[in-house]
């Protein structure tokens, strides 16, 4: 009986400092910011309760609204099938019995971890109309070239691509979902005559089921935060304002970051960043429920 | 197994370093601007690779533009943010592998689901207490949650290590007098160094890379992080190059990207396995 009191004592003691954050940086910000989307606040006045009022000038009459919102969807709706398709076909060729696979493994994984804010610079400088990489080597081929990074029309494209470059952790968390396959599966499908095309959608594709749904829901909701690689390649085009050419690449995480710190309508992103978190809410239950259909867990 | 053909191996080999090419050139791109001099960037079209390399442009924008300062800065910041993981993260991960307490996985599930909560969510409330405080323009934003159990993913990784361990050896422990903490520090931590080091260079590379929460709150330039003192670089470049083309100094700027990139790269090139089966094992048992 003592015993377990010290156990209660231990464990309160071990895991306090990381309630008492939980408390203070998650739960208290979360609940507080859900009140303040229903306050007008721009930080010299304390906040004011005005209801819906937030929320019906986003819908309504906010310019940058509904254009950030689109340039988050049409970014997720390419961008994750991309990588998802482009991390998986890189699993299945490292899968196969190749040499030093560790050290592609490496290499692949290598832009994955590195401070986006730099390589959002670099692939800026890479795609720039004067002098960048791109267009040197599109010329050598006999290609004009683009004002990639400056049009309206490209500038996402480009941030596409980059985000593409990061297909390190889907792909790393592919592989181990490949590691567990059991390898008699294969030679009893095999054995059964089965092809390469029917080996994989019956075999493989079920039992990596449920990475393929992790990589997913993660890839969707890191699409719809995006922030980072925004922000660094606006700075970068020398964009007093990132986000631009035309609003081609204000990403919602970016307009709600200028509503807030740029202009201090503290209620307004507030409200924002309650939208963005219940869509990303909805997104992962119709999630979870589809994947009843199509995950199947092992045990 | 299966036999391949000569020929589906050699398209393999050929698939694999094309992908591994297009991993690497860019960073090359980054690191040959680097030592090029300005003529060379701006002429039409610029130059493939330097006539000889500046190294003289890491030396200028070391000493010229104060950038020693935005990376002790990011030293600085990078370490406080490591002490606190781990001094918070292993007790907690301690707790959560060990004891029997009621609620235990409904505590550990609630902190799980705060890696779903977008940052953009809780920043303003904690800009506004931050404020309250007085500690914009400290440090003290970014160090003292992940001091609160704020590293998730840490306390996460060293559970599903710390588990793998046996009761047993703790039972003895504790029948030879050890308290729970010199249990702790003296026999769990250091059988389960591979996983805190995971923990730490994870940790590493995520307050070094972190744009947003420098962004936010420290606006003095001469707090900046790395990532922030980048970009701040390019939009004075003109005024602190003497404004003379109008043209951003693009060898400068990736003299400091590759400052701020190397050191990355360098710790990756050490750990790079234990690096990437944590990123595994987050998916996989997560």
């Amino acid at each position: 009986m003592r015993a377990g009191r010290a156990k209660h004592v231990w464990f309160w003691a071990f895991v306090g400092p990381a309630v008492a954050g939980l408390l203070c940086f998650s739960v208290w910000p979360m609940l507080y910011s859900l009140w303040l989307s229903f306050c007008h606040y721009e930080v010299v006045a304390p906040p004011r309760f005005i209801g819906l009022r937030n929320y019906v000038y986003l819908f309504r009459h906010d310019a940058a609204f509904w254009p950030s919102v689109r340039v988050t969807l049409v970014f997720t709706a390419i961008q994750v099938p991309l990588s998802i398709l482009a991390s998986l076909a890189l699993a299945l060729l490292l899968h196969q019995p190749v040499r030093a696979r560790g050290w592609w493994r490496a290499v692949y994984f290598l832009p994955s971890i590195l401070p986006q804010a730099a390589l959002a610079v670099v692939f800026g400088y890479i795609f720039q109309a004067d002098g960048g990489l791109l267009n040197r080597v599109l010329g050598l081929a006999g290609f004009a070239g683009q004002a990639w990074s400056s049009s309206p029309t490209w500038a996402l494209v480009v941030l596409i691509v980059m985000s593409l470059w990061g297909f390190g952790y889907p792909m790393v968390i592919f592989l181990a979902g490949l590691q567990n396959v059991p390898r008699e599966l294969y030679e009893a499908a095999h054995i059964d005559g089965a092809g390469a095309w029917a080996r994989f959608r019956h075999v493989t594709l079920p039992l990596i089921s449920p990475v393929l749904f992790f990589n997913v829901v993660m890839g969707v909701i890191a699409a719809l935060k995006v922030f980072d690689i925004a922000y660094a390649f606006g700075m970068a085009q020398g964009q007093p304002i990132p986000g631009g050419p035309a609003r081609a690449t204000l990403f919602y995480g970016l307009n709600l970051y200028q509503q807030a710190f740029g202009y201090f309508h503290m209620g307004l992103a507030s409200a924002m960043a309650w939208l963005l978190f219940g869509f990303i809410l909805l997104l992962t239950a119709v999630n979870f429920r589809l994947s009843r259909r199509w995950v199947h867990y092992a045990d | 197994m299966h036999r391949r053909s000569t020929l589906a191996t050699a398209g393999l080999y050929a698939a694999l370093t094309l992908i591994a090419l297009a991993m690497l050139v860019p960073l090359g791109w980054m690191v040959l601007t680097s030592l090029k001099t300005q003529p060379e960037i701006l002429r039409s079209p610029p130059a493939w690779l330097p006539a000889s390399p500046q190294w003289v442009n890491y030396r200028t924008v070391w000493e010229g533009f104060a950038y020693y300062r935005f990376f002790l800065n990011s030293l600085f910041v990078a370490t406080m943010v490591i002490v606190g993981t781990l001094l918070t993260c292993c007790p907690a991960a301690y707790a959560f592998a060990f004891y029997d307490v009621r609620h235990k996985n409904l505590l550990f599930g609630a902190l799980l689901s705060t890696v779903m909560l977008p940052a953009q969510v809780t920043v303003i409330p904690l800009f506004k207490g931050f404020a309250a405080l007085g500690w914009v323009n400290t440090y003290l934003p970014l160090i003292v949650p992940v001091w609160l159990g704020g590293n998730v993913f840490g306390i996460f990784l060293l559970r599903q290590f710390f588990r793998t361990l046996s009761p047993s050896l703790l039972e003895a422990a504790r029948l030879d007098g050890a308290s729970e903490w010199e249990i702790l520090w003296r026999l769990v931590v250091p059988m389960s160094l591979p996983a805190v080091l995971t923990v730490v260079v994870f940790t590493f590379v995520w307050s070094w890379n972190d744009l947003f929460n420098p962004l936010i709150y420290l606006q003095n330039e001469e707090l900046c992080t790395l990532p922030v003192g980048l970009l701040y670089f390019i939009a004075r470049a003109e005024q602190l190059t003497g404004g003379s083309t109008g043209q951003i100094p693009w060898h400068l700027v990736m003299t400091l990207a590759t400052v701020m990139t190397l050191p990355v790269i360098v710790i990756f090139a050490i750990v790079q396995r234990r690096f990437v089966e944590g990123v595994a094992a987050s998916g996989v048992k997560g």
